[in-house]
């Protein structure tokens, strides 16, 4: 078994989960920006944040020879104060020549605002301006439906989108077909409780094809697991699913899509080498 | 994969989902109050299950969503409740 675990909000977890994923077969780990549980005070603690995702956590995932990615943005949770995030989104442009940066993520809304929504079109002009892939957050449970229209017609309207460079994830039974009808990569988030289980998540696959879609566990410190990624590939193989669709859809699907960005390899040698290259 | 196998799969799980629903069910009607927007479109959610028909798991979802089109003033709040407050 191999896979990659493309959405895991890895500093709310603790080193023994870094064993474990790599126990269980990952080959690695990609990471966006997120609210921390409260909002920041400052956009000099995005700034730490930043640093804590470009440099630090690369380098904790290192001691286990796992791959660690980034994604940066300021994200939809944090969005009612403008100034702030006009703040934040000047200081992103300096970070993105960093060796483990992907893209801009995770942007997208929350509760639909008119400033969320806002902020969500400038962020989207941040990734067309300097060519960036572009991951998005779907809003949670009753919220969603309508987010992710919303978020579809955002980025539709901007002509510099290639929706095969943008993927928008916690996507359910109710907006994949949105997401997919538009040309975009759809991500389905593996939870406990909301969002979606193992079962529902290979319903979704058998109905609609893997082609374009790719399976996270999306762990932060809330209730998830770090190894739903792979305890759904065991459940594709009790359902029947091949070895080959199995590890189309964990590992091939997400590495095409994340190969988009060339620095997304999975040979870690000299990672922390790059890393600390990238601080001087 | 076959009906019998699937079945052979899920369904005591699916069994054990569906009598924690009935409980919790049962636990609100024992309680006193009346329902809020979340019961209320619970129990509209359940009539979905009920009628023939594909794509249960996405009208249900479409129950509990907010069908509005237009952004909302302000956030206001982070947290989601599960269900529209519209209801
Ligand atoms: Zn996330």
């Amino acid at each position: 078994m191999r896979y990659i675990e493309p959405h895991a909000h890895m500093i709310s977890r603790v080193t023994d989960d870094y064993a474990a994923m790599v126990t269980a077969g990952c080959r690695a780990v990609c990471e966006p920006a997120f609210w921390a549980g409260f909002d920041r005070s400052s956009a000099q603690g995005f700034y730490d944040y930043f640093c804590q995702l470009t440099d630090y956590e690369p380098r904790r995932a290192a001691q286990f020879g796992l791959p660690h990615y980034s994604w940066l943005c300021l994200n939809p949770k944090e969005a009612e104060n403008l100034s702030l995030a006009n703040d934040v989104l000047a200081m992103i442009p300096a970070f993105l020549d960093r060796p483990n940066v992907l893209g801009i993520g995770e942007i997208g809304l929350n509760k639909n605002s008119r400033n969320e929504v806002a902020v969500f079109e400038k962020q989207v002009d941040l990734a067309v301006r300097y060519d960036q892939m572009i991951l998005v957050h779907t809003p949670h449970l009753e919220d969603k439906w309508k987010g992710t229209r919303l978020i579809v017609d955002v980025l539709k309207n901007n002509r510099g989108i290639d929706p095969a460079r943008v993927i928008i994830d916690h996507v359910e039974e109710h907006t994949v077909d949105v997401v997919l009808d538009a040309g975009f990569w759809a991500g389905i988030t593996l939870y406990p409780q909301s969002k979606c289980t193992p079962a529902r998540a290979i319903d979704m696959v058998e109905v609609y094809g893997a082609q374009r879609i790719w399976l996270n566990c999306a762990c932060d410190w809330g209730q998830s697991d770090p190894l739903a990624v792979p305890k759904t590939a065991l459940e594709m193989k009790r359902r029947g699913h091949s070895e080959e669709a199995v590890d189309r859809l964990v590992y091939e699907n997400p590495i095409q899509f994340l190969s988009q960005n060339p620095k997304f390899q999975l040979d870690e040698i000299g990672w922390e080498d790059k890393c600390r290259a990238a601080q001087k | 994969m076959d009906r019998l196998h699937l079945t052979d799969l899920y369904f005591a799980e699916a069994r054990s989902k569906l009598i924690d629903l009935a409980a919790f069910l049962d636990r609100i009607e024992r309680s006193d109050g009346t329902d809020d927007f979340r019961i209320k479109s619970l129990r509209a959610a359940l009539n979905e299950l009920g009628k023939p028909g594909p794509e249960k798991a996405k009208k249900i979802l479409l129950v509990l969503s907010d069908p509005t089109e237009k952004p909302v003033p302000e956030a206001g709040t982070k947290s989601a409740s599960g269900a529209w407050s519209g209801f």
